[in-house]
């Protein structure tokens, strides 16, 4: 409490010596008013993407209306398009990525800060940011030659089996699939969690872990209580660092797929996503195909400020909360 | 120290100035063309020797066929390519009126991944049609064994594989299921992308090589040159006379002159499913595209010397490539409309 209060203290003393020298001070005017500008250009700049989108999609818009969201053909020939499996796709593979790596990106975390031996951290923690500086077409390379020849008999089995019964794993399997996309994605995004959730874990004040130890608390106890609970807006922060990653990206998702044209239920069967059909399709795109493509961006742009948002929202909620504690 | 600094930033910035200064300055004898994607191989071999023999040098972008045909209209580039002849549509929005030359012909593969087939597996239009219809789904099925007399084939389903991205590849495989199958035709039909109603999707011709590669039971069509590098199984087709027909860079120059008198009437005629013996079936030209009139006399002439030199030396240059030369009929047509170039 104490080191917040100075914090926010010495931070109102630096903004205040600002404004008295805003016009005081030549040279501190011009450095408010160019950061100023640099601030807004960031604005203008996804204020112009924006606005740039909708006029390329116009046409699309104008002849498909809502119902492009939710219809699902998509017919270069006969000029129909809709884009439901790709919005489908988009929502879906980053939703089980996340399944599968938050709970191993949080236990690195945990391990790494809490539990690790010291010789040990450094060299984990390297391993971790190692995964991060992989460029994507590598994880989508990787995913084609070494996931996939791997997933093929299992996908085999699970397609043979009492199994199959569930439209969670009906179809015919080739291995391009959305579990291939889901479980590249879910490796691409575990980095930037676990790194992101291990800062915010280390940052933890060490009052609070000696207190819960002092009160007799196991390694369990005082993680799952105090540490948890004051790193959790941080470690939610990381998901969505972790979630924007998986929604942008196009060229790893792409490879595995399986570029399919319905939305599907079935993890093994093939998928697609707004960010694939656009890498796709953009470069021979002709007639409304170009408009309905510029119509996909808009949607991949709007869900991606949307789920930042409702992000944003959580953790507002959240943080909140625990002020009240 | 510090005019050291100054020094070190004034050569560093004279340095700058001098190499955007030569970037202006435009060499006297240069082309720039941009376009098609899959004949690249063969135009950068082209571009390189002709450079080596005649000192005009062709600066060539591979953006993609629409990408090469918007460029020829902005009037960016002296000259195009295209994948797919380019349809009156968009000749009426061209600033003026174009040349389409042949350049050379390619054909298209159907390659698949089945282990233990020993020789090559027979198959016609209306079975493959099927199969990407998906109408024939196991490799088992009674149409596929009824063309492959005495080979046991695997109780396996059939994974058809195709194109994600727009591609002329898939617009000269989709023409030629049009042609065999009215199904197709009227369902489907013919495109850069089209609405597949089943299969994988994978970017680019090493895409689709690649799923095959590692999927039983799947099947694709890729480029010959593709196929041939991937060491891929590939299909006999059998074509208009009834012959199945390997696909190979003979039987597409064969193609292509079973297709002459369509040519003549219009030298964007389709040459898939040609006539003639050995015509592989799925094969197609891809086009340079030429403006009639440059309005530079010198450009006009370069053009017109690399391309008569294209339609000789250059034709015997593909087919270590796997594209197929033209047929010398073809050459001909060329060589009068090149004639025509001011």
């Amino acid at each position: 409490m104490k080191t917040d209060l100075q914090i926010s203290t010495s931070s109102n003393i630096r903004a205040s010596q600002l404004r008295q020298s805003r016009f005081g001070n030549l040279g501190d005017g011009l450095f408010y008013w160019i950061t100023l500008l640099f601030a807004a250009s960031v604005l203008a700049v996804t204020a112009l993407i924006g606005f740039q989108l909708i006029q390329a999609s116009l046409p699309a818009l104008t002849k498909f209306g809502w119902r492009f969201l939710v219809t699902s053909t998509w017919d270069p020939v006969h000029q129909v398009y809709g884009a439901w499996p790709y919005l489908f796709g988009t929502l879906a593979s980053p939703f089980l990525a996340l399944l599968m790596a938050v709970p191993v990106a949080l236990g690195t975390a945990i391990f790494l800060v809490e539990l690790c031996p010291h010789w040990l951290r450094g060299f984990l923690s390297f391993m971790v940011e190692l995964l991060a500086a992989v460029p994507s077409v590598v994880y989508g390379l990787w995913g084609i030659f070494v996931l996939i020849p791997i997933l093929q008999p299992v996908q085999a089995k699970i397609a043979s089996s009492a199994l199959s019964a569930i439209p969670l794993f009906s179809g015919t399997p080739t291995g391009y699939s959305m579990m291939a996309g889901a479980l590249v994605l879910s490796i691409m995004i575990l980095p930037i969690i676990t790194a992101v959730s291990r800062d915010v874990l280390s940052n933890v004040p060490a009052a609070q872990r000696e207190a819960a130890f002092g009160l007799g608390a196991t390694h369990w106890e005082a993680v799952k209580g105090p540490i948890l609970r004051s790193a959790r807006s941080g470690i939610m922060g990381a998901v969505i660092l972790g979630l924007a990653r998986a929604l942008g990206e196009t060229m790893a998702i792409t490879m595995v797929i399986g570029n399919g044209k319905d939305a599907s239920w079935s993890l093994l069967a093939p998928a697609n996503s707004l960010a694939s059909i656009l890498a796709n399709q953009f470069a021979e795109a002709s007639g409304l195909q170009m408009p309905s493509l510029m119509y996909i961006a808009l949607v991949l742009f709007g869900v991606a400020i949307l789920v930042n948002a409702a992000a944003r929202l959580l953790l507002w909620n959240m943080t909140r909360g625990t002020k009240h504690a | 120290m510090n005019s050291l600094h100054r020094i070190i930033k004034a050569v560093f910035v004279l340095g700058t100035i001098a190499i955007l200064a030569s970037g202006c300055t435009k060499p006297q004898h240069s082309l720039t063309a941009a376009g098609a994607t899959f004949p690249y191989p063969v135009y950068a071999q082209w571009f390189e020797a002709y450079h080596r023999e005649t000192g005009v040098k062709i600066n060539y972008q591979p953006m993609g066929s629409g990408a090469g045909v918007e460029q020829l209209r902005r009037r960016t580039t002296d000259f195009g390519a295209s994948d797919v002849a380019v349809q009156d549509d968009i000749l009426q929005s061209m600033p003026r009126q174009i040349i389409q030359l042949p350049a050379v012909a390619g054909a298209v593969v159907i390659a698949y991944q089945l282990p233990g087939l020993q020789k090559p597996l027979q198959l016609d239009g209306p079975v493959l049609a099927d199969i990407f219809l998906g109408k024939v789904q196991r490799w088992n099925d009674t149409r596929i064994a009824g063309l492959n007399p005495g080979v046991t084939l695997p109780d396996l389903a059939i994974s058809p594989v195709r194109r994600s991205d727009g591609s002329g590849t898939t617009g000269i495989f989709t023409s030629y299921l049009a042609a065999v199958s009215p199904q197709w035709k009227q369902q489907v039909g013919v495109g850069k992308s089209v609405a597949w109603p089943v299969g994988i999707g994978a970017k680019g011709n090493s895409g689709v090589a690649g799923v095959i590669k590692q999927s039983p039971g799947a099947l694709g069509y890729i480029e010959l040159a593709y196929a041939e590098h991937n060491h891929l199984q590939f299909a006999a087709l059998r074509n208009s006379a009834g012959n199945f027909v390997l696909p190979s860079v003979t039987a597409t120059t064969a193609a292509a002159a079973g297709a002459v008198d369509r040519l003549q009437k219009d030298i964007r005629a389709s040459i898939v499913n040609a006539s003639g013996e050995q015509s592989y079936p799925i094969a197609a030209f891809t086009y340079l595209l030429v403006y009639a009139n440059l309005e530079n006399a010198q450009k006009a002439n370069e053009l017109k010397g690399f391309l008569q030199w294209a339609m000789s030396d250059g034709q015997h240059m593909a087919e270590k490539l796997y594209y197929a030369p033209l047929p010398p009929q073809v050459v001909v047509l060329n060589k009068k409309v090149i004639q025509k170039i001011q």
